[in-house]
């Protein structure tokens, strides 16, 4: 008797303490992301919310302007230097991001084999991200250049005139993809990473069953790292979008040659910080946040298909 | 072929592709460094040559004249170690409650801070910068510093997939000997991140370094600028200071590439996807 009044005792009070446990450990979880949630509203959100305010208005620093409904939206579609702007921007981001990806596999790939002088070679491909772009920027101009740069040197060795590169409108943009894939040391120590996270014993299984190399690689390597792939791809192609500081220091913002160079955040800074059209400027930003959202939607969705997760 | 020569063969052509990739790699950077020690007029000879004759060490004094080097130097070092240090607080505690603690709302808002890091950076700088204008912190550091004690979405990320694969047991244990939540995250679990943590130092420490864009907008003032707008400074309408350019580049460059060529093990063990889902 004595024993059933106590265990019927005992539940109500786990409940509270269950109960209480669980309202404290909701205050810890709040109060530990309270500087995230501080962040977010003050440097994200509230910004976000600005910004769409702007683009509808002819705000300045210097006046505070109008509403003008979407008259900067309208403005934009017949300006000839956006659509320019968001043709650059396109193309480079077709060539630069899935070659991006394919060398930097491929890179991470030869690193990951425990060959000797790893550390070297990982400082080796890692330094250009270390250099500062407008010192790098200065650099490929160097190399770059028709009369005295080392890679038409090169090319004139093997019997190959090489192009005027960053002077010539054909071949300014594959010039800042070849610069810019110079840069994927970032993304190859994200993809050493996840490579090390690919359990040894598939390899040996694959091994057990007589699989070669390219077969361990299509079968095992490359699907188990493509949520690491689907990572930079989403990455890359923002930053991609996001192109400026090369070509805004390369060609001291001019774009040249013929606004070749001229990139989307390159022609919105201008607009906000040279011309003062903050609003018109915003209404550029939010064009990019859309076009960039649907091309993250689009990767996500097709994601399903090709992108495997370990453990499902 | 058996399987020790095989596999010699394969290492074999592996270091061969990696002399390859790493000629492509180095050879801008050692041209930096050649031409932080040449003479002006040596700079464009063709062909190239890639031994300074004779080494002009004078650069990176001229260099340091040239610009206030030592001011910018100081400048770049203190926004550097402080956004550092901010984002080192923050991130790390609030990848924890995302890992670690329930509570309502928790995914919900994890979700949001991936949707965040898809926000290019500039849909959010005009209205940033009109804030920060009305702080009055346009022509001061604080920009640049002070979001960082807030929290970097790519970084919660990093270190909320490392909090991830650490076990339960730990905080359980922690808990039954009756040590508060803090505790636990700052005695246990934080000192069992530290690679991740190292990662996120190191990210932030090399971003801030190099940064380009952020000092550009809201450095207005001469004497607060950083070494990467100093460097602009070399090139003027008369043409480009090459070789003093490249000493400051090199300057720039070597403490942080000394800093990875130590810490790259911790740092790639920093950083798991193996969470990601």
């Amino acid at each position: 008797m004595a024993e059933l009044s106590k265990a019927t005792n005992t539940r109500p009070v786990n409940e509270v303490r269950k109960k209480k446990s669980f309202i404290k450990s909701n205050i810890h979880g709040w109060l530990f992301a309270s500087p995230w949630i501080i962040g977010f509203l003050a440097f994200f959100a509230f910004p976000l919310i600005a910004s769409i305010y702007f683009s509808f208005t002819t705000y300045s620093i210097l006046k505070p302007g109008d509403f003008v409904g979407v008259q900067n939206y309208k403005e934009l579609m017949q300006d000839d230097l956006f659509w320019k702007s968001i043709y650059n921007t396109i193309y480079f981001t077709i060539f630069y991001v899935p070659l991006s990806i394919i060398f930097g596999v491929a890179l991470a790939m030869m690193l990951n084999m425990k060959v000797k002088g790893m550390a070297i070679y990982r400082t080796i491909f890692f330094l250009p991200t270390l250099v500062p772009h407008v010192a790098l920027a200065v650099l490929w101009m160097w190399l770059l250049n028709p009369g005295f740069g080392l890679i038409n040197g090169m090319l004139e060795i093997i019997g190959i005139q090489g192009p005027n590169w960053l002077g010539s409108e054909t071949w300014s943009k594959p010039s800042l993809v070849l610069m810019s894939l110079w840069g994927i040391g970032q993304a190859v120590i994200i993809y050493l990473a996840g490579l090390g996270d690919i359990p040894n014993e598939l390899y040996e299984a694959a091994e057990v069953d007589g699989a070669n190399w390219w077969q361990k690689t299509r079968n095992v390597t490359i699907p188990l790292l493509t949520p690491v792939i689907f990572f930079n791809l989403v990455m890359g192609a923002i930053g991609a979008f996001q192109q400026f500081t090369l070509p805004y220091t390369m060609t001291q913002g001019q774009g040249t040659p013929a606004n070749s160079l001229t990139f989307y955040v390159m022609y919105l800074y201008d607009n906000a910080f040279k011309y003062f059209q903050m609003g018109y400027a915003s209404a550029m930003a939010w064009i990019l946040f859309i076009i960039i959202m649907s091309l993250t939607a689009v990767i996500f969705i097709t994601s399903n298909r090709w992108v495997h997760y370990q453990g499902k | 072929m058996n399987p020790k020569t095989k596999k010699k063969v394969t290492k074999t052509i592996a270091h061969v592709f990696l002399i390859i990739a790493s000629f492509f790699f180095i050879i801008p950077f050692i041209w930096m460094v050649s031409t932080s020690l040449k003479p002006l007029t040596q700079v464009f000879t063709y062909p190239p040559e890639w031994i300074p004759n004779p080494f002009q060490w004078k650069n990176y004094l001229d260099a340091m004249e040239y610009i206030p080097f030592f001011t910018y130097l100081n400048n770049t070092v203190i926004i550097t170690l402080v956004s550092t240090l901010g984002v080192v607080i923050s991130c790390p505690l609030v990848a924890y409650s995302f890992a670690k603690l329930e509570w309502k709302g928790r995914n919900v808002f994890f979700f949001i801070t991936i949707a965040v890091m898809m926000i290019p950076g500039q849909v959010t700088m005009i209205p940033l910068f009109l804030i920060f204008n009305k702080l009055g912190w346009v022509g001061t550091p604080l920009p640049l510093i002070v979001p960082a004690f807030f929290g970097v979405p790519f970084y919660i990320f990093l270190l909320r997939q490392f909090f991830l694969g650490l076990p339960d047991d730990l905080r359980d244990a922690a808990k039954i000997d009756g040590a508060g939540e803090f505790r636990i995250y700052w005695q246990i679990l934080l000192p069992l991140a530290k690679p991740a943590v190292l990662a996120v130092g190191l990210f932030q420490f090399m971003g801030s370094w190099t940064d380009f864009i952020g000092p550009l907008l809201y450095l207005t003032n001469e004497t607060q600028y950083t070494l990467s707008l100093g460097l602009q400074q070399f090139q003027t309408q008369m043409g480009t200071e090459w070789g003093l350019m490249m000493a400051v580049s090199t300057m720039m460059t070597l403490p942080i590439i000394i800093l990875f060529f130590f810490l790259q093990k911790t740092f790639i063990q920093g950083i798991t996807f193996s969470g990601i889902k």
